[in-house]
């Protein structure tokens, strides 16, 4: 057990170094940092609203993650594949499980990264007024799970072909549909021929609906369960993706 | 150390790998000749891990490849066909990661990274980008990494592709002296390379075997093997043709041995004739039969019988 996580390590400092060797992470992140910086203060309006939140802030995650989130996820297979390395890699002594993991919680973390980096926001709130630190915490925590399910989706995708640009498209497009099954102007627009019971099961697959919570502070375990999953089965998915690939 | 049981591998219909079965034994090198297509780099690659078989097993040191990949694994130095690297990393980089990935540290970790940077000649570049390398380069950087935990089993698909002529000169060496205490399998289309590297040698074509030997005994399934080439003055055709078959090349007579034992019988017979005839001989060679001549004759059947 020891030695299965060790390779796991492994595998995901060699990911996150690769990441910082190329000046892609730092234009990301400095892209990031300025999109959010952009929607929460102009778009948003966070002083205008005249209230001591982040909730101009955290609003705008699930649609800034749909474009941003596949871009970090979309190499971390079809480069392999591209390259070659994948035969490196899984001819080495790994299990296909060990490296998706190690891939995956390099990426997460370097998102983490990222999210972190938007600490100056919840400093300007405090100084302004005095917010509830504990809605915020929450909301940093469904963002970051909402960060990894999109991301999960993006690793699936990218375990699909050698393209990453259609292991980008293909991410944005699965993520846009969680995101669009629960959104208002489209959920009102299904009552209007569907049922009621219909309407709430597609909306429960919405990431939306169960980010909701997280940032109005409300951490509840149906929610978590729900982003956990999706990060389970979209990585489910990408093994079974990876072995047939290898079966020819 | 490595066994293989009658190896199947289809893609859809096609049938890529058909059937193979052999072994290889520590102290061994075999090399693995076929065409293009043939199966060979299909077939490495069942043997470390990367794609399961169709039909069949292998099993390394031991441990089925399909049932204990990790253990069969661990055994294993493998370069994969082209020679893949991550083209991010530099050289020291990506060697200490493969020593992280087969469970080297500290000391040990250092002094294997130091032990493959030696022989595969990689100190000029270690601290260089992999991106920056040039083919050769590259090519025996993915080679050191396979030599990074000093393997037991070693698969080297077409370890001298891309290399100038010293390079492969001296990863040929390198073969040849890593092959006394491992079981190697390389693969290859360059057949000098089983003179000067194989105690063994398979050919493959369309994923069969069609001729498994040492490279004498694959030597000896030439045609002309055995046959003697005389020259000289005086020398004359309705005389040897008492002894074989006889065919004339460019100034100079070969007699076939035709079926009869070639252990040097021949070439006496030849000897007692230009004794007896007064020939002034300036050259009588017994022909060892030439690898590029049977590799042809048995991988393309169809060609050949026209």
């Amino acid at each position: 057990m020891n030695s299965a996580w060790k390779t796991v390590r492994t595998i995901a400092r060699r990911e996150l170094v690769s990441y910082f060797v190329s000046p892609v992470a730092y234009v990301f992140l400095v892209i990031y940092l300025l999109l959010t910086g952009f929607f929460t203060f102009t778009v948003g309006g966070f002083f205008e609203r005249g209230e001591a939140s982040l909730a101009a802030f955290f609003v705008w995650h699930p649609w800034l993650y749909l474009v941003l989130v596949p871009a970090v996820g979309m190499r971390l297979w079809s480069e392999e594949r591209r390259a070659g390395t994948l035969e490196l890699l899984l001819t080495m002594p790994v299990t296909t499980w060990q490296a998706i993991l190690g891939k995956f919680l390099a990426s997460w973390a370097f998102l983490a990264i990222a999210l972190a980096l938007t600490f100056p926001v919840v400093i300007t709130v405090n100084v302004l007024g005095e917010p509830d630190n504990g809605v915020i915490a929450a909301g940093y925590l469904g963002s970051l799970l909402l960060a990894g399910a999109y991301l999960a989706i993006a690793c699936m995708t990218s375990a699909m072909t050698r393209n990453q640009v259609v292991a980008f498209i293909l991410a944005v497009v699965v993520c846009l549909f969680l995101i669009l099954c629960g959104f208002n102007p489209v959920t009102d627009l299904l009552t209007r021929w569907a049922s009621p019971a219909f309407v709430d099961t597609v909306a429960a697959f919405s990431v939306i609906t169960h980010f909701d919570g997280f940032q109005k502070g409300v951490i509840d375990t149906r929610d978590l369960f729900f982003f956990l999953s999706v990060i389970g089965f979209a990585l489910f998915a990408t093994s079974v993706i990876i072995r047939n690939h290898r079966a020819g | 150390m490595i066994r293989i049981e009658n190896l199947v591998k289809s893609f859809g219909p096609k049938r890529v790998v058909d059937g193979l079965t052999f072994n290889v034994e520590r102290g061994e090198v075999l090399g693995f000749l076929g065409p293009n297509g043939a199966g060979k780099s299909t077939t490495m690659r069942m043997i470390t891990g990367f794609i399961p078989p169709t039909e069949g097993r292998v099993t390394v040191g031991g441990y089925d490849v399909a049932e204990s990949p990790l253990e069969a694994k661990r055994l294993i130095g493998y370069l994969p066909e082209a020679a893949p690297a991550y083209p991010d990393m530099t050289v020291h980089g990506f060697l200490a990661f493969a020593a992280d990935m087969r469970g080297l540290s500290g000391d040990a970790k250092k002094r294997a990274i130091g032990r493959v940077v030696e022989l595969c000649f990689l100190a000029s570049v270690l601290h260089q980008g992999i991106d920056t390398l040039s083919k050769g380069y590259k090519h025996r950087t993915c080679l050191a990494q396979a030599l990074i935990h000093d393997p037991d089993v070693l698969v080297l698909d077409e370890p001298t592709d891309g290399l100038d002529p010293n390079q492969k000169h001296e990863v040929r060496n390198l073969i040849g002296e890593l092959g006394r205490t491992k079981a190697l399998v390389f693969s290859t289309h360059i057949l000098e390379e089983v003179d000067a590297a194989c105690t063994r040698a398979i050919i493959i074509d369309r994923g069969r075997i069609v001729a498994n030997g040492t490279p004498q005994e694959l030597r000896g399934m030439s045609l002309v093997a055995g046959a003697v080439t005389v020259s000289g003055q005086g020398v004359g055709a309705d005389k040897l043709a008492a002894l074989g078959r006889v065919e004339q090349l460019d100034g100079a007579w070969r007699v076939y041995p035709d079926g009869r034992d070639a252990s040097g019988e021949l070439v006496r017979a030849v000897v007692d004739l230009a004794a007896r005839e007064g020939w002034r001989l300036e050259a009588l060679r017994t022909e060892e039969g030439q690898l590029d001549e049977v590799f042809r004759r048995i991988t393309l059947p169809d060609t050949a019988e026209q």
